[in-house]
């Protein structure tokens, strides 16, 4: 199954990050392929590569960096929610990218499922 | 030639694609990004629908006034949807009750379903977004 996330909260505050994290790497062990996570809300602060956790915490940035060198997943921030956020091109993560709604809604269609994480 | 008629189909896939509003208007940005969202959707020839519950319906209220807060306003701009060929409006009956509302109080003229309706219009979605 082809499948598109789209994640609305921020890192550590929300479980939704690590939850659509360990999803989409169930999904992809199981088989599926994940087309995409969109980043939307606070979500897009997800995309920031300048979070530094401490070193006994899970570091998410770099989770989803990971899924996108190691899976060739998508990552994808809203440039709207993002502007508003202070998520530019010079703190993003490697191999994200800043992008329009219109590129969710083309993973809206293409894709057998879009789930949403988050409140 | 029946073969060519469902290629031609292929191409424009349209989804059905549910967008919820859950929680009031202001208080938190999902009401508002939402909107946002729903707008540019709205010019991709899909299936949009809206389905307004709980806090969502206040999104609809009308009289609103957020000078004293420093937001934006946007109520107006759900009664435009049908101008971005958005018009399937569906707002919780219940919702509405518990909230002293009627239809007569909200912006724009809408479907007022049951749960158990919208329950099951979400369940003929392709896609379903909660805001």
């Amino acid at each position: 199954m082809n499948i598109g996330i789209l994640l609305k909260e921020g890192p550590y505050n929300h479980q939704a990050a690590d939850t659509a994290y360990k999803f989409a790497e169930a999904a992809i062990k199981k088989g599926h392929t994940i087309d995409a996570v969109f980043f939307y809300n606070d979500g897009v602060i997800n995309a920031t590569k300048l979070m530094d956790p401490p070193q006994d915490d899970r570091h998410i940035a770099s989770r989803w960096a990971h899924l996108c060198q190691e899976h060739g997943v998508q990552m994808l921030a809203c440039i709207a929610a993002a502007k508003r956020r202070g998520i530019n091109d010079d703190v993003l993560i490697d191999c994200g990218t800043i992008t329009g709604l219109g590129n969710l809604t083309d993973i809206a269609i293409r894709n057998d499922r879009l789930i949403t994480f988050g409140d | 030639m029946e073969e060519i008629e469902s290629e031609s189909c292929d191409d424009e896939i349209v989804k059905k694609i549910m967008h919820v509003m859950r929680a009031a208007p202001h208080g938190t940005i999902y009401t508002y990004e939402g909107l946002e969202m729903i707008l540019i959707m709205a010019a991709y020839d899909q299936d949009i629908s809206v389905a307004f519950i709980d806090d969502g319906v206040y999104a609809l209220k009308k009289g609103q006034n957020t000078e004293g807060i420093e937001m934006k306003g946007f109520a107006k701009t759900f009664g435009a949807l049908d101008g971005y060929d958005v018009e399937k409006l569906y707002v919780d009956q219940i919702s509405l009750e518990e909230r002293g509302l009627t239809e007569d109080d909200l912006v724009v003229d809408v479907e007022i379903l049951s749960s158990a309706e919208i329950g099951k219009l979400m369940t003929e979605q392709d896609v379903v977004v909660h805001h």
